[in-house]
């Protein structure tokens, strides 16, 4: 069974049609990018996904679940974690906190556990601490636990951003545009990070990326969108020589354009 | 300590705060100072306004949901507890002979009117929160605050507690002792809370929305429960009260005014701050009070106090917008400067 099922997805604010019979099949572990140029649907799919909008038509499914009657909450807990474009941090809480929220399905227990501080609030309290410095350190970032999240770089803040969807332990992890405002060296180091948690994970992730670079370099299957339309999908090479492609991005060749 | 299970660590802490409350309730009786009554006074209603401030902030300054409400609540309390004991305790307490047992009886039914109360008001949080959790920032304040006149204008047509004319014959049995002891109960919980995976729920609510969602964050189950947490304290703190000298309850006590007064303490404590609620509330309690001295020492024929009150919240707002502490505590900003 695929991890992440899209059947002919579409969805329509008023008259505009942002996204337009969009499918799409994930099986674990896969690493699949989503590319176009702007305004092309991404976010709005990574938003129809987690149940922040929902289809006009076409059905989600993840792991066989239907998600059309599902709440953003309850599709997370399917195993669906995510990054948002402009990083939405909790930015007046410091560093491990924001993990700790991450990981709230996990550590959770009742008002009267959390007053009467029960041998059960130390055990799920311990467990939520450890998880969390465990993800920081992978991201460097376990120096900075204890400072607010609004004070770190604006890379810094990118990883936090990841390493908090990590500690949803999901099973299907969404990046909107990881490398954004990042510099080369960074893009790079980012690129190995991405590798690496999808394989100590074992996720599936799907990334948005405006960076050609990343994309082509880690993207088993890459799908590519213009004005809400699937208009290419394959791997790296075959999406790069693909006509339709240059042309969504790039303008039609200059003697057609003369005609 | 830390090896000691979780019942007997929390019990000794607990022992040790009640013996501490009562030896202060009859020392501060005792302290022979003219017109220690008067003292007294302020700082039972001191001790109310600080449990009103911190189940405020919970509501307001950890889950960030704007309610303007708060008198609303305290009036349910107020009012149911008043109504039980009036109308089913005092008699019983009567009937018992003068004695330790009458003593007993009177405590225990305070604890439970009280409780009662705050349990109301908790329920009236549900149902209330339920449908307008679901609006934002200004919109759920003006829901709160009409819920808030709502709930007086009813007290206010209800005859069997008084109506207009306002609720007498309550006995007084609160008194510093247990004022202050639920006034502990109330710091101890919001601290707990917010050292917690709920509080840090609620303050993801407060910080992104949107981002908690996708964190699996149940935002509308979070929003409710601070907000009938809140509300029954404010319950407990309207029981409380309604039971302290003169003991008598009137409508007008509970204006959306009472429920600026509350909010004001919030906000000058610094929005999310416990510490900060509570010596804002502090302040806010003892200032007006302080400043009857005003009219003697500036030889006004007029009492200035109430012009002096405001023109200071304005300055201490236009000084520190974040509110005395901001959204720390007061032993995380001094240790701050230390270093």
């Amino acid at each position: 069974m695929p991890l992440l099922q899209t059947d002919a997805v579409t969805i329509r604010f008023g008259g505009l049609t942002a996204v337009s019979e969009f499918t799409l099949s994930m099986e674990p572990h896969e690493l699949v990018g989503l590319i176009g140029p702007n305004g092309a649907g991404k976010t709005t799919i990574f938003n129809m996904l987690t149940g922040v909008y929902k289809p006009s038509e076409g059905e989600i499914q993840i792991a066989g679940t239907p998600t059309r009657h599902l709440k953003t909450p309850q599709i997370a807990a399917l195993g669906v974690a995510r990054t948002f474009q402009n990083i939405r941090l909790f930015k007046e809480l410091n560093v491990l906190d924001n993990v700790k929220i991450g990981g709230h399905m996990h550590n959770r227990y009742s008002v009267a556990t959390a007053f009467l501080h029960t041998a059960h609030f130390g055990q799920r309290e311990e467990a939520a601490e450890r998880e969390a410095l465990d993800l920081l350190k992978i991201f460097d970032l376990h120096a900075r636990a204890h400072d607010l999240a609004r004070n770190l770089s604006y890379g810094d803040q990118r990883r936090l951003e990841i390493a908090r969807a990590l500690a949803a332990r999901p099973k299907l992890l969404l990046l909107d545009e990881p490398a954004a405002g990042l510099n080369t060296g960074e893009t790079i180091e980012l690129m190995e990070k991405i590798h690496e948690i999808r394989d100590r994970f074992g996720l599936a992730i799907l990334l948005i990326e405006h960076n050609m670079e990343l994309v082509m370099g880690i993207c088993e299957r890459i799908l590519v969108l213009n004005f809400g339309r699937t208009i290419a999908e394959g791997t790296a090479d075959e999406v790069r020589g693909n006509p339709v492609v240059i042309e969504a991005y790039l303008g039609e060749p200059a003697e057609a354009a003369a005609l | 300590m830390k090896q000691l299970p979780w019942w007997i660590r929390d019990a000794i802490s607990a022992a040790i705060f009640v013996s501490a409350l009562i030896g202060l309730s009859y020392g501060l009786e005792a302290i022979p100072i003219q017109g220690i009554a008067y003292y007294n006074r302020i700082i039972v209603l001191m001790g109310i306004n600080i449990t009103l401030a911190v189940s405020l902030n919970i509501i307001n300054g950890h889950a960030g949901q704007f309610s303007l409400g708060h008198a609303g609540f305290m009036a349910i309390g107020a009012y149911f507890a008043a109504f039980l004991t009036v109308d089913y305790f005092s008699p019983w307490v009567n009937r018992i002979p003068e004695g330790p047992a009458q003593w007993l009886a009177q405590n225990g039914l305070l604890l439970l009117a009280v409780l009662s109360g705050g349990t109301l008001a908790a329920i009236a949080g549900f149902i209330v929160g339920q449908p307008s959790l679901r609006l934002r920032g200004d919109y759920l304040a003006i829901v709160t605050l009409g819920f808030g006149e709502i709930i007086r204008v009813v007290i206010l047509n209800i005859d069997t507690v008084g109506a207009a004319r306002g609720f007498i014959g309550i006995p007084a049995w609160s008194n510093f002792f247990w004022v202050y002891f639920f006034c502990g109960l109330t710091i101890a919980l919001s601290w707990r809370l917010v050292n917690s995976s709920v509080g840090r729920a609620f303050l993801s609510v407060r910080e992104d929305e949107i981002a908690a969602e996708a964190m699996g964050v149940d935002t509308t189950k979070y929003k409710v429960e601070a907000f009938v947490i809140g509300s029954f304290l404010a319950g407990v703190a309207g029981g409380l009260f309604a039971h302290y000298t003169p003991a008598y309850l009137n409508p007008t006590m509970f204006t959306f005014i009472r429920s600026f007064e509350i909010m004001a303490m919030v906000v000058l404590g610094g929005l999310g701050s416990i510490s900060g609620a509570v010596v804002a509330a502090i302040i806010l309690t003892f200032l007006p009070e302080g400043l009857r001295a005003a009219k003697d020492m500036l030889h006004m024929s007029k009492d200035p106090r109430m012009v002096i009150y405001s023109v200071m919240l304005v300055v201490l707002m236009l000084t520190r917008p974040q509110g005395l502490f901001g959204r720390r505590e007061i032993w995380q900003l001094l240790r701050r400067k230390k270093s």
